[in-house]
């Protein structure tokens, strides 16, 4: 099970999408799970042919726990499908072919094989199809007696119980997330203001014969100048985990989303920094549109680099970020406002924008954020829509 | 689709996979509709491009500050329609 952020500890398993011996490809959809994120597509890492589905339908799966066996390049799928999972998981010299890191001892592997035969009385059986109740997913959670009518009626009760709590669930994993940065990152804030009117013109300029659906969102330009200006400030891009900062070399930017009805999600785009203004406005159309829909996939959530809070032209004009760790900077853009400004030592009217940075005081100081402030800015002055 | 109560219709239906909860009905007709709805410069642009497609009039950004209210939106695609019809 992977991880979707510091926020996640477990995810319940929905379905799978594959079947043993199926080959397949890194980034292929092979299951769906559900976390206080909504549904999100599991894709593959490795390339690989199926050879063993762990997971049933209905489980509560902690991060780092076996999904599957994946059978790498050169293996039997047959033959590793056979062979006793524990011992699959603990040989990783000869043979790698866990889709995911875990503990040797894990003991989902058991539950799921107990899941395979449910005992369940046939009245218990009658009611669980009549309630909508998964009959695997129940039996796995009592593997050492026959499953009564009476364990079915509570598990109903106890779904519809947990059912309306999503937004419940995902305050719950904002709060976890955040104290955790609270706690753990000693925050400084650095800010600035920035003239954007000439990016704002070019880009209107840009937009003037582009039919409504190539149009780019001012956002777009926004998130290519903060990628930019990351990558010309190495330590404020990466991930501090085990007492250790890691620069990355990409920059993958985290885009705070909020969702109608509250709560927030934070996909990425990836490799932002090297995209032109299009293909990074059409990448920010597609993460949006999965994450106000619900249907993230495993990759949108896994490893940015730096997140970005921007509030839009409907938010407050100044936002001082908390960073989601394990990332040591979040970027904060206030709303575009007409504010008086000193252009070439004359006051005029102009369309300014507030920018923040938070940043970890375990890896940078307020002189880098400065710097990357000044490179932001640097990078505001004008638009180069690149190609 | 040229009466406003048909544009109007399209607007609502434009709007039902952007803001499901969005009851037109209730909106102030001469009011912000982005502000009301809640509705952020990429839902704004989502609802744009639901009207190109059901309506057939693209919305230049230069005219977006006449298209900030639904009656001012209703009545622009109104415009629009006829002078292309």
């Amino acid at each position: 099970m992977p991880s979707f952020g510091a926020d996640m500890d477990a995810a319940r398993f929905v379905q799978w999408q594959v079947k043993p011996g199926q080959a397949l490809k890194r980034g292929d959809v092979v299951a769906v799970v559900e976390t206080q994120k909504g549904a999100i597509d599991v894709e593959l890492w490795h390339d690989g042919t199926m050879a063993r589905l762990l997971a049933q339908p209905g489980q509560e799966i902690p991060v780092g726990d076996v999904l599957a066996v994946l059978a790498g390049e050169g293996e039997d799928w047959q033959q590793l499908a056979a062979a006793p999972v524990a011992a699959t998981v603990a040989a990783p010299p000869a043979a790698p072919p866990t889709q995911a890191q875990a503990p040797p001892a894990s003991t989902a592997p058991t539950a799921s094989v107990a899941a395979q035969h449910a005992r369940m009385s046939p009245a218990a059986r009658q009611r669980a199809q009549a309630l909508g109740v998964d009959i695997e997913a129940l039996a796995a959670q009592m593997p050492e007696r026959v499953v009564a009518l009476a364990d079915v009626e509570r598990a109903a009760t106890t779904a519809a119980a947990a059912a309306p709590s999503r937004s419940t669930a995902m305050r719950a994993a904002i709060g976890a997330a955040m104290t955790r940065s609270w706690r753990e990152i000693p925050h400084y804030h650095v800010g600035c203001e920035i003239v954007v009117e000439e990016p704002l013109r070019a880009l209107e300029a840009f937009n003037r014969d582009r039919p409504v659906n190539e149009r780019v969102l001012f956002a777009a330009v926004l998130l290519r100048a903060v990628a930019q200006a990351a990558s010309d400030t190495p330590t404020l891009n990466g991930r501090f985990e085990n007492g250790v900062f890691q620069p990355a070399d990409a920059v993958h930017l985290g885009v705070v989303t909020s969702l109608r009805g509250g709560g927030l999600v934070v996909p990425t785009v990836h490799d932002a920094h090297r995209l032109s203004l299009s293909e990074l406005m059409s990448q920010l159309r597609a993460v949006l549109e999965r994450a106000r829909n619900a249907q993230l996939r495993s990759s949108d959530l896994a490893d940015s680099t730096l997140s970005v809070s921007h509030l839009g032209d409907l938010g407050a004009e100044t936002v001082q970020g908390v960073i989601y760790p394990p990332q040591v900077a979040l970027v904060g853009l206030g709303r575009v406002v007409l504010r008086p400004a000193v252009v070439n030592g004359q006051v005029v009217a102009a369309r300014t924008l507030h920018a923040s940075l938070a940043g970890d005081h375990r890896v940078s100081d307020g002189l880098v954020g400065s710097r990357f402030l000044a490179a932001l800015t640097a990078r505001l002055k004008t638009l180069e829509p690149g190609s | 689709m040229n009466t406003p109560e048909a544009l109007r219709q399209a607007v609502a239906h434009a709007l039902r996979g952007i803001a499901p909860e969005a009851d037109l009905d209730h909106v102030n007709p001469t009011a912000s509709l982005r502000e009301q709805l809640d509705l952020d410069s990429f839902d704004f642009l989502k609802l744009l491009i639901a009207l190109q497609e059901s309506v057939g009039v693209d919305i230049p950004e230069a005219d977006y500050g006449d298209v900030d209210s639904l009656e001012r939106l209703v009545s622009y695609l109104l415009r629009r329609q006829t002078r292309t019809a």
